[in-house]
């Protein structure tokens, strides 16, 4: 890959999706986009690039959607899933005793591995949580990953990552090689199309979000910009759930972390957030 | 130092089990089929059992069920290790008292998040991107 050619990629990935790559990331553009290229009958990257310099939006979709798209497992870091079990819950099933509902956003939801975790999880609770209404809204920025995710079908591989072999068990079906989530857990999780970078208001309020591994791949001012719109879109006692190297320490301090908690943070009430979102421009992309 | 007893009819899959295992800190024995696992346990019974099924003279079924008679038998964490990947499989193993499946072929992440699963090793690093 040339330097210009690295170039043309950062700042593309960068306008449309926010994903932004340090100057060393050439390996990683060439493990996701080399298999792109050769699915799309081109020699490499450079064809690549080429081809997408001359007006390609539909390439230009699958650029962005192979380098945004995360690695993920079911239960994945398992302490998240602890927290969320062990504090997060009982704490919220206490507080909502009244009003009986709970919000759950998984806002990189992926192949779906995490929210039908926590929707596993949240199974296992099922008594504890009779008669509540429980959602959670899945949401990627890619329309191939949310399909993967609805259909909740999982490769051998996939299976064996993290979730325990009791849940396999309880709650997926086996079709050859393939295994698939119950349909029960898949009703729990519900799938939404979104741009971190463009408003979400509209999804409502939420009592947890997790946002994991995601804010990552942003620079520092669309952080600092999503950490103020998600504040917004929280109950004041609400919990936010970050991937093991992220932090909002440094960067705002619209959310306090908890000081035994690692990667769980709540709203603080600061009042530091930016009114909309970071990126207007990004609505030239198609149908995002 | 935690010991693990590799249980598999094949040397090659012994080997890279091993490899894999000491990697992660364990001290190795191995055995080629299920009679000479439970001579094994009966002299030492280690932490962990990284079990195969399909094994001429005993197979690991045979072999969990007699294991787990012992005294002291059900101590050890048995993480099947197998070909046989059908849920009829997986739930009998379960019902004998296996602690884990991995279905073959398997790698390094697996075992480690198996015997993670099972408390046999610390939580590693949380991965990052």
């Amino acid at each position: 890959m040339t330097p210009p050619d690295y170039e043309y990629l950062r700042k593309l990935l960068k306008d449309h999706s926010g994903l932004d790559l340090s100057a060393d990331k050439q390996y990683l553009i060439e493990s996701r986009l080399l298999p792109l290229s050769r699915k799309s009958g081109l020699a490499g990257i450079s064809e690549l690039v080429q081809k997408m310099k001359a007006g390609s939006p539909s390439l230009i979709t699958q650029v962005v959607e192979a380098m945004t798209t995360n690695e993920t497992f079911f239960f994945r870091d398992k302490v998240p899933f602890d927290h969320f079990r062990d504090s997060i819950m009982p704490e919220i099933i206490k507080a909502r005793a009244a009003r009986k509902s709970i919000r759950i956003w998984c806002a990189a939801g992926s192949t779906g591995q995490e929210p039908y975790s926590l929707a596993m999880c949240l199974k296992e609770m099922s008594a504890a949580l009779a008669g509540w209404r429980v959602e959670i809204i899945a949401t990627d920025l890619s329309q191939e990953v949310l399909e993967k995710s609805k259909a909740g079908v999982y490769s051998q591989f996939e299976v064996q990552r993290g979730l325990p072999i009791q849940l396999l068990v309880k709650h997926f079906k086996q079709n050859g090689e393939l295994w698939q989530i119950s349909p029960e857990i898949r009703a729990m999780v519900q799938h939404r199309q979104l741009n971190l970078l463009h408003d979400f208001s509209q999804l409502g309020t939420f009592d947890v979000i997790f946002c994991r591994n995601v804010l990552i791949y942003f620079d520092q001012d669309t952080k600092i910009n999503i950490f103020g719109r998600l504040a917004k879109t929280m109950e004041a006692d609400g919990f936010l759930v970050l991937g093991a190297a992220e932090t909002v320490v440094g960067l705002t301090d619209v959310f306090k972390p908890f000081p035994d908690k690692r990667g769980l943070y709540r709203p603080s009430g600061a009042r530091t957030a930016p009114a909309a979102p970071a990126m207007p421009k990004i609505a030239a992309m198609a149908g995002r | 130092m935690k010991t693990c007893l590799v249980v598999d009819d094949s040397g090659v899959v012994r080997k890279i089990a091993r490899r894999i295992l000491e990697e992660m800190g364990f001290e190795i024995t191995e055995a080629e089929d299920g009679e000479k696992a439970l001579e094994v346990c009966k002299t030492a019974m280690p932490d962990a059992v990284l079990l195969d099924w399909n094994m001429p003279v005993m197979d690991g079924y045979e072999f969990l069920g007699n294991l787990r008679r012992l005294p002291g038998g059900d101590v050890p964490k048995v993480v099947f290790c197998t070909t046989e990947n059908d849920m009829d499989h997986i739930s009998r193993a379960l019902h004998a008292g296996a602690n884990e499946y991995i279905m073959k072929p398997f790698d390094k992440d697996i075992v480690a998040a198996k015997f993670q699963e099972v408390g046999l090793i610390e939580l590693s690093e949380p991965t990052s991107v």
